[in-house]
């Protein structure tokens, strides 16, 4: 059959296509087309081919949120997904009380992140704050305002409170999915509780933890409502991560062509690493080279 | 090697049993042979798994006792009580090598790593999984991964016994056969206790020297294939074992002879003491079926036939009852109606389900034969 007779399904894929196109493709569009012009107006206009692309990738601040960004993703990671693991294998697996954990797991997911900063500047607050307070009454000076350290270890404790459970969730449903002769197996075998954990538990895993990973790379990598309320960006430039940047840029100096050139680049880091975790992590212990 | 005693042992799912119905194993009383091969046969549901899961320790049993050669080990975990099992669906650890899943039990319980390599060569020579010992296990076919789990429970030497809850259910007819039968010739071999959980008869009966029937949480009888056959202890037993079933009509005993409906049957064999109602049954091989009238044959319509290749099935109309009789293929069998005649060494009679023992034991088949 000559399949340029039969193309009426090209009518079902229109209306998806249409959305795509408004939602995402018009808009990076934009964005590229920004990304080679300096504009002054509405109406001036110059067109500068990869300039902005050279002066980004020569920004010496921008460097410096780079790999402010990269850490901090990078300690995101290693404190999120262990502890979310762990905290997945201590709840109860059936009746009333695993229902009861999984809400209150769930609680921090269920508010708004501007919020979630507004919360954590009272918790941290080193005068009438919870946290705060109780750790300067040890004798500890804290202050979040004051001192770059300690603004992030409240950014990364905040980051931690608020994404923590979505790992939990994820692990926890991977464990529940796992069949119960793997683990009548394993006792029958004389596995011990760690041996459980790395040659059934893990692997079985695999798939949620790779999707909790790629989120939480991806969500910290772009984190930007928390700190924005919490510290600003300060003190100094000690919490300023890419997006916080990229605003200042935008939209404090109005720079577009340099904003946009940047959001074209800061996006395929994104797209980079993905790409990266997702092929490790579909390969690791299968035998597969990655 | 054990001789393993249950004593007692009842379970139950729900921690306040109340009713008989509650209860998923029923008080039992059993003993598990040392050496023997034994199939656990009943229909889904009866309590099979429950019964393997007490005596692995999986579950720890409501009431009763487990004992291993006169030590009891109702409280001990499955790793302290040296029992293998196998489950129906394959169970490998994804991320090993098909040498380290079957080495994984040993492993874990410090054995040297010479006699390892011993061991495991062994039992993947026998499972014929030599040539994938050095590849991942999780890319294997379906009945690979089952010989591995096979493997995992075969390796180790000093178990009390291999338990075997439906293991080849995934695996397909062809290899099924196979299997089973290497698992026969490995019995024959290392003279394991074996108990291999089944619901389907022809497995149970090939597989095993000694058959235990289970129906709704009980232990309803434990022979050999030819006992179960010939002197089922129970109705159940007489209908879900053999293809097709035990035939059961009710009858009034008299004299030795058995009344159903207008028909008289002479029965015989220490009979002549019983009387008033009871259930007669005969296995569908020993009716006959004849064109014509011959001595102490009672007429019937034919209302269905089914030709299976090797044999024939019949439906019979007898007397207001529904009977089976399975033919030879070559015999001819008469369109309409016939005549039926019932072989009166081969009468069982039951009372409220169980057998009425009416005089010694019947000679066996073989004994009959010649």
């Amino acid at each position: 059959m000559n399949k340029w007779q039969d193309n009426k399904a090209w009518f079902m894929v229109i209306p998806v296509f249409l959305v795509v196109a408004v939602s995402a493709i018009l808009p990076l569009m934009t964005v590229v087309n920004y990304s080679l012009q300096d504009i002054f107006g509405p109406d001036q206009r110059i067109f500068v081919g990869i300039e902005w692309y050279k002066e980004a990738l020569t920004d010496s601040r921008l460097h410096d949120a780079l790999s402010k960004q990269l850490l901090f993703s990078s300690l995101v990671l290693l404190i999120e997904i262990p502890l979310g693991i762990l905290i997945a294998l201590t709840m109860p697996k059936k009746g009333w009380s695993a229902s009861l954990s999984l809400v209150l797991v769930a609680l921090p997911l269920l508010i708004p992140w501007n919020v979630i900063g507004t919360i954590w500047i009272i918790f941290m607050r080193p005068d009438i704050g919870l946290l705060g307070a109780a750790v300067n009454g040890m004798g500890i000076p804290f202050d979040h305002t004051a001192a770059p350290f300690d603004a992030w270890v409240t950014v990364l404790l905040m980051e931690v409170w608020h994404w923590t459970p979505l790992v939990v969730l994820l692990a926890y449903a991977g464990l529940q999915a796992i069949p119960e002769a793997y683990f009548q197996a394993a006792r029958i075998d004389g596995a011990s509780a760690w041996a459980i954990f790395r040659y059934i538990q893990l692997p079985k895993m695999r798939g949620v933890l790779t999707i909790a990973v790629l989120l939480r790379f991806m969500d910290s990598f772009l984190i930007y409502a928390e700190p924005f309320v919490l510290t600003g960006g300060g003190p100094g430039n000690s919490t300023t991560f890419l997006s916080i940047y990229l605003v200042k840029m935008a939209v404090g100096q109005f720079d577009l062509g340099p904003a946009a050139a940047f959001s074209i680049i800061y996006f395929l880091i994104v797209l980079l690493f993905c790409w990266l975790f997702y092929q490790v992590l579909l390969k690791v212990g299968t035998g597969d080279k990655p | 090697m054990a001789r393993i005693v249950l004593s007692g042992l009842a379970h139950s799912y729900h921690s306040h049993p109340t009713s008989e119905s509650d209860f998923a194993l029923r008080k039992t009383e059993h003993v598990w042979e040392d050496g023997s091969a034994y199939a656990l046969l009943g229909p889904s549901g009866c309590g099979k798994t429950t019964l393997l899961n007490i005596i692995s320790g999986l579950l720890k049993p409501s009431a009763g006792q487990v004992l291993f050669d006169d030590r009891e080990v109702t409280a001990l975990l499955p790793q302290q009580r040296n029992i293998a099992q196998v489950f129906q669906f394959p169970v490998i650890y994804d991320t090993m090598k098909v040498y380290d899943n079957l080495a994984f039990p040993l492993r874990n319980r410090k054995v040297p790593e010479a006699d390892i390599r011993t061991r495991v060569t062994e039992v993947a020579e026998m499972l014929e999984l030599q040539d994938v010992l050095h590849k991942r296990a999780a890319n294997l076919s379906a009945d690979a991964k089952q010989k591995i789990s096979l493997g995992r429970g075969l390796v180790r030497s000093d178990v009390a016994a291999i338990l075997f809850d439906e293991p080849l259910t995934v695996i397909d007819p062809h290899l099924k056969r196979l299997l089973r039968r290497k698992l026969k010739q490995i019995h024959a071999r290392f003279k394991l206790t074996m108990i291999y959980v089944t619901h389907d008869q022809l497995e149970a009966l090939t597989f095993a020297d000694q058959v235990v029937v289970m129906n709704e949480g009980q232990v309803m009888q434990s022979g050999t294939p030819q006992d179960l056959f010939e002197n089922p202890q129970h109705t159940f037993v007489g209908y879900f074992i053999g293809s097709p079933g035990m035939n059961f009509m009710p009858c009034i005993m008299n004299n030795g002879v058995a009344a159903v409906g207008e028909r008289q049957i002479p029965v015989g064999n220490g009979s002549e003491k019983l009387s008033g109602s009871y259930e007669l049954g005969i296995r569908p091989e020993f009716l006959k079926l004849h064109n014509h009238e011959v001595a102490g044959s009672h007429p019937v319509v034919i209302k269905a036939l089914e030709d299976l290749g090797n044999c024939k099935i019949i439906t019979l109309q007898f007397a207001g009852h529904r009977l089976k009789v399975k033919l030879p293929e070559e015999q001819e069998v008469p369109a309409e109606s016939g005549f039926v005649e019932f072989q009166p060494q081969w009468i069982r009679l039951y009372a409220n389900g169980k057998l009425v023992e009416t005089a010694p034991r019947q000679p066996s088949r073989l004994e009959a034969a010649l």
